[in-house]
């Protein structure tokens, strides 16, 4: 108690005695050494409490958890925060009208480019092939290559855009999704928020937002420079989806389905962005 | 601000070239330069990042944008646009500056807070920010922001500006340490401090004088 006292007298004094000098302060100015040794000991003092804070902030990034994995995985957990609030902001200037750049057929690639074959290796026996549509009453669509083939054929050359940073101008042929979409009277379906497809042995999966999957250049591809797409493109039928990174243009698709949740997708498990549009 | 953005940008941007790093000089089917060898790649830990990469570039794209925007509100709202602008005799005067930088010539021509060459540096440098924002939404978006990676001459135009011109603030970086070490200490305290250096230059014949000479002058 007594040491408490005499604490508290000595915080008085030394609160008091500015104040009984200042009336002397202002009759003796600063000199102009003083007033540097001040300004530089407030402003140094700034510049490294915010050095400090910078450093301690990165290295919190750096150090930051994995998120958990449920459809997305593998990234930090406020990196994929940001990567998902990114994508709220850049939908909101996604449109219809916005469309990928296309070129005259003789600029496509003779070559097409094939990256992986994760779901899509092996043959596959196309007569067999059905493509499964998952309706939200339960039911399924089992439709085959050729009935899809009747479908009104729209084809694009367009500049196919991998995520490792090449491109390769290339030319596709199939159905518009959205055709397809009216055409088996899913357009209720096409109401909700996401698509999912899936490899016919489900090692492949990707999710799509419906306005990226009802975009007019998005198709279900069966032709490659004209003819039926070979086995490592993705016989018999794939998706080409030009506003996004190759690695949502699904080979060999075996199902589709529709959801409010986002449906899971192998890049999005290993830290890639859920959205991933160009 | 800008030091620490900028490596990251830089360092998660090496993350995602590194995916597919094209860019060499070749001439006559020989290559000449690749921009990073492989044990400069492996020194930094730069392989198979890619997704890392990205995830922290497009963070810290807002902040590079967001510090980039407050750092020209800032200068003209305090007017300091003025010392920063380039002149129309910067460019002539900024000849004679690196001259003498360069200790060719022995006079440096008058100037304010910046020199001519400082006037355009700093002023090319918030040009090379803008340059970094639009190639690097015309890489991100192509598709809307076509009108974008148009203006740029197209995907891959966009893709090698946006790359030079992350060499270019490499270099600005590197003059730009070697122009404040031999500026000295004085003129770091001062850029840190803010007040110019001017303010160190009275100090001494304060020094000279008697303190009886202080109180007229307050």
């Amino acid at each position: 108690m007594k040491s408490q006292s005499q604490l508290l007298k000595l915080i008085h004094q030394v609160m008091k005695t500015p104040l009984s000098k200042k009336t002397k302060l202002t009759k003796k100015p600063l000199t102009v050494e003083q007033k540097i040794t001040r300004r530089n000991f407030i402003s140094f003092g700034t510049f490294i409490v915010f050095g400090s804070a910078a450093y301690g902030g990165w290295k919190w990034l750096y150090n930051s958890p994995e998120e958990t994995a449920t459809v997305t995985a593998g990234a930090r957990k406020p990196l994929r925060k940001a990567l998902n609030k990114t994508e709220l902001a850049f939908r909101r200037i996604f449109s219809n009208n916005n469309l990928v750049k296309t070129y005259p057929k003789e600029m496509a690639a003779k070559n097409v480019r094939h990256n992986s074959d994760i779901g899509s290796g092996g043959k596959i026996d196309t007569a067999a092939w059905r493509l499964q549509v998952k309706k939200q009453s339960g039911e399924v669509l089992n439709i085959s290559i050729d009935e899809i083939k009747k479908l009104p054929k729209t084809d694009i050359i367009y500049d196919f855009k991998c995520v490792e940073g090449w491109d390769q101008i290339s030319h596709w042929g199939g159905v518009k999704f959205s055709d397809f979409i009216s055409h088996y009277k899913l357009d209720d379906h096409a109401q909700l928020e996401y698509v999912g497809m899936e490899t016919p042995d489900k090692n492949y999966y990707v999710g799509i937002d419906m306005p990226s999957a009802m975009h007019p250049q998005t198709l279900l591809a069966y032709e490659v420079n004209e003819q039926p797409l070979p086995p490592k493109h993705g016989a018999p039928l794939r998706l080409i989806i030009p506003v996004k990174y190759g690695i949502k243009n699904l080979k060999r698709i075996g199902s589709i389905s529709f959801s409010n949740d986002r449906p899971r997708d192998y890049w999005a498990e290993q830290g890639y962005d859920y959205y991933s549009g160009l | 601000m800008n030091f620490p953005i900028l490596t990251i940008m830089i360092w998660s941007g090496m993350l995602i070239y590194w995916a597919n790093d094209e860019y060499r000089i070749t001439l006559f089917g020989h290559t000449y330069f690749m921009f990073f060898p492989q044990w400069f790649y492996d020194k930094l830990n730069i392989p198979h990042r890619l997704a890392e990469g990205m995830a922290f570039h497009f963070l810290f794209m807002w902040f590079f944008v967001l510090n980039g925007v407050l750092y020209v509100l800032y200068t003209i709202i305090s007017g300091e646009w003025r010392e920063l602008l380039p002149q129309k005799k910067s460019f002539k005067e900024a000849w004679l500056v690196l001259l003498h930088d360069l200790h060719i010539r022995k006079m440096a021509p008058p100037q304010n807070k910046y020199n001519a060459a400082q006037r355009i540096a700093y002023t090319a440098i918030i040009v090379m920010g803008l340059g970094s924002v639009i190639t690097g939404l015309a890489i991100y978006k192509p598709v809307q922001f076509y009108y974008l990676t148009w203006l740029c001459g197209g995907y891959h135009l966009a893709r090698i500006f946006h790359f030079a011109l992350t060499i270019g603030y490499v270099l600005f970086f590197v003059i730009h340490i070697v122009q404040v070490i031999l500026a000295g200490w004085n003129n770091f305290r001062s850029v840190i401090s803010g007040f110019e250096v001017i303010n160190e230059e009275p100090k001494p014949i304060i020094e000279t004088n008697t303190p009886s000479d202080e109180n007229p002058a307050k």
